[in-house]
């Protein structure tokens, strides 16, 4: 545990190091959705009986989370191992990479979380303080684990950094329009929304917008969510134990 | 002690380090010296853990790489080619972090931070971020963190490339100090005069095998002391004699322009190879 304690101390050091930078920065995106489709495009607008704003908050939250949890990760382990080299002092140290990729997989989580606090705050400014439950927490919480899990996989897959845009172009960018984030699945094709239920955003955005949902529903969440990080912790533990 | 045992990497079709033997007693200064792409970092990256065996085994002071992987690393300092520091961190941040990851006790770490940061005389910038330090510091810095955990041999991969002349210097200097501390260094150079100033014995790497192993006094002497140089029809050739008198003797027969000097290591490895070292 004590390799996994350094590993935290270090990402807080780098953190507060950081804090104004990270701060605005993970702000920047979310205000821009919230004027650009709250404000603006869905102004006046009712999706599933709520106004436009209730509905987009959430997806907002939900893709947000992915992205900085994601980004936060991916660039992390790849700066680390392709620029920095930081990531062969952890290569050479006794230190299990089981630990390693938990260490770094809750930091990028903790980003995304982080990120999701700041949207809170933003959107009760102007549409009032958002009802979080434990279990809108609970799906935040579990949405950060699973992209920031994928980022440090896709981190130590790729060779170069133009690899990283492979990601970002074919399963980020889709998933933060395609998940249910800015309009209901419903609207979609029938053969695609096969395809998106299946994706873990999908199950990020109903389950932040499932008040009222039976209870049933809410548990496929959790355990869509649940599954792919189990999945992909291992995958990304596996290869860090064989990166060279 | 640390022993390679027909220690070989392959990377598909080219084999990078081909069956090495090699023992480096305790409290002995070894240098691997070759050219660039001869597999010196190759090597070290293997003893270090971080390019997996092709074939063949590490043991370090009894323990094998190959089964006990996680002992072999707690003996092991390194000092990679490049800086690996965070940039972003402090170097008493970047020793702290070292320490808690090698497990050690928190008034030990606080201890040894403290004698490190002495020992290469970073002590008054301890609290400056690494990105702001110059390259001769950032050495330094990365030689205290490889020798914080206190541990048995120490890896030092090119430590002086990209130095200038006088950061090489000092550095030489504190390479000296831990030479006469008695630990166990591996120094990979392609600098002779490094080699030459610091390393008790040279293995000489060509084409990922030994070409030779001696102490670099013992190396010259199998090519003769004294070395002619001499330049014509537009290329320089060397020959080697034993004494200074049959270098003259021999320098008297040329054209063209001649230089008669002591041999180095370059040498060697010019007549043991046909390749220039530092080229």
């Amino acid at each position: 545990m004590s390799a996994l304690y350094g590993l935290l101390w270090q990402e807080y050091i780098l953190f507060k190091r950081k804090f104004w930078s990270t701060t605005i920065g993970a702000m920047v995106s979310p205000t821009l959705f919230l004027i650009a489709f709250g404000w603006g495009l869905g102004n006046g607008m009712q999706v599933e009986g709520r106004s436009y704003m209730e509905f987009v908050i959430p997806g907002i939250i939900a893709m947000n989370t992915m992205l900085v949890s994601f980004s936060n990760s991916s660039n992390s382990i790849h700066i680390a191992r392709i620029y920095y080299k930081t990531f062969e002092e952890y290569m050479v140290a006794p230190i299990n990479m089981l630990v390693f990729t938990l260490g770094k997989v809750m930091a990028g989580a903790f980003y995304g979380v982080y990120s999701a606090i700041l949207i809170l705050i933003l959107t009760s400014v102007f549409t009032g303080v958002h009802d979080v439950t434990p279990y809108f927490f609970v799906i935040t919480l579990l949405n950060c684990f699973v992209f920031s899990a994928g980022g440090f996989l896709a981190g130590l897959l790729i060779k170069s950094h133009g690899d990283m845009a492979k990601f970002s172009n074919f399963i980020i960018t889709p998933m933060s329009f395609l998940c249910g984030t800015f309009f209901s699945i419903e609207k979609m094709p029938k053969v695609l929304q096969c395809l998106i239920q299946i994706l873990p955003l999908t199950h990020a955005s109903l389950g932040l917008r499932s008040a009222g949902e039976e209870a049933a529903g809410m548990v496929l969440h959790i355990g869509v969510l649940v599954g792919y990080f189990v999945v992909l912790f291992i995958a990304a533990a596996r290869y860090c134990k064989t990166a060279e | 002690m640390l022993s390679l045992i027909n220690l070989t990497k392959k990377y598909d079709s080219l084999t990078a380090v081909n069956g090495i033997n090699l023992d480096i007693e305790d409290g002995e200064f070894f240098g691997l010296l070759g050219p660039n792409g001869a597999g010196k970092t190759t090597t070290v990256r293997m003893i270090s853990t971080m390019t997996p065996i092709t074939s063949g085994d590490i043991i370090i002071n009894h323990e094998s790489m190959d089964r006990n992987r996680a002992a072999v690393k707690n003996k092991i300092g390194v000092v990679p080619q490049h800086n690996n520091l965070e940039n972003e961190m402090t170097a008493w941040e970047n020793l702290e972090v070292h320490g808690i990851i090698y497990n050690m006790p928190k008034a030990l770490r606080r201890k040894r931070i403290d004698e490190m940061l002495d020992f290469t005389e970073l002590t008054g910038r301890k609290n400056d971020l690494v990105g702001k330090y110059s390259g001769g510091m950032k050495r330094k810095l990365m030689i205290a963190r490889a020798l914080l955990h206190e541990p048995e041999i120490l890896l030092l991969d090119e430590p002086t490339v990209g130095l200038d002349a006088s950061a090489r210097r000092k550095m030489w200097d504190l390479l000296k100090n831990l030479k006469n501390d008695g630990l166990t260094v591996l120094l990979t150079t392609h600098y002779i005069e490094e080699a030459e100033v610091l390393c008790d014995r040279v293995g000489l790497i060509n084409g990922g095998t030994l070409a030779e192993l001696d102490s670099p006094q013992n190396l010259i002497k199998k090519v003769g002391k004294f070395t002619v140089e001499n330049f014509t029809n537009g290329e320089t050739k060397e020959e080697f004699f034993e004494t200074r008198g049959e270098a003259v003797a021999y320098a008297a027969k040329l054209e063209g322009s001649i230089n008669i000097r002591s041999s180095n290591l370059e040498d060697v490895f010019l007549k043991l190879t046909n390749r220039r070292v530092e080229s």
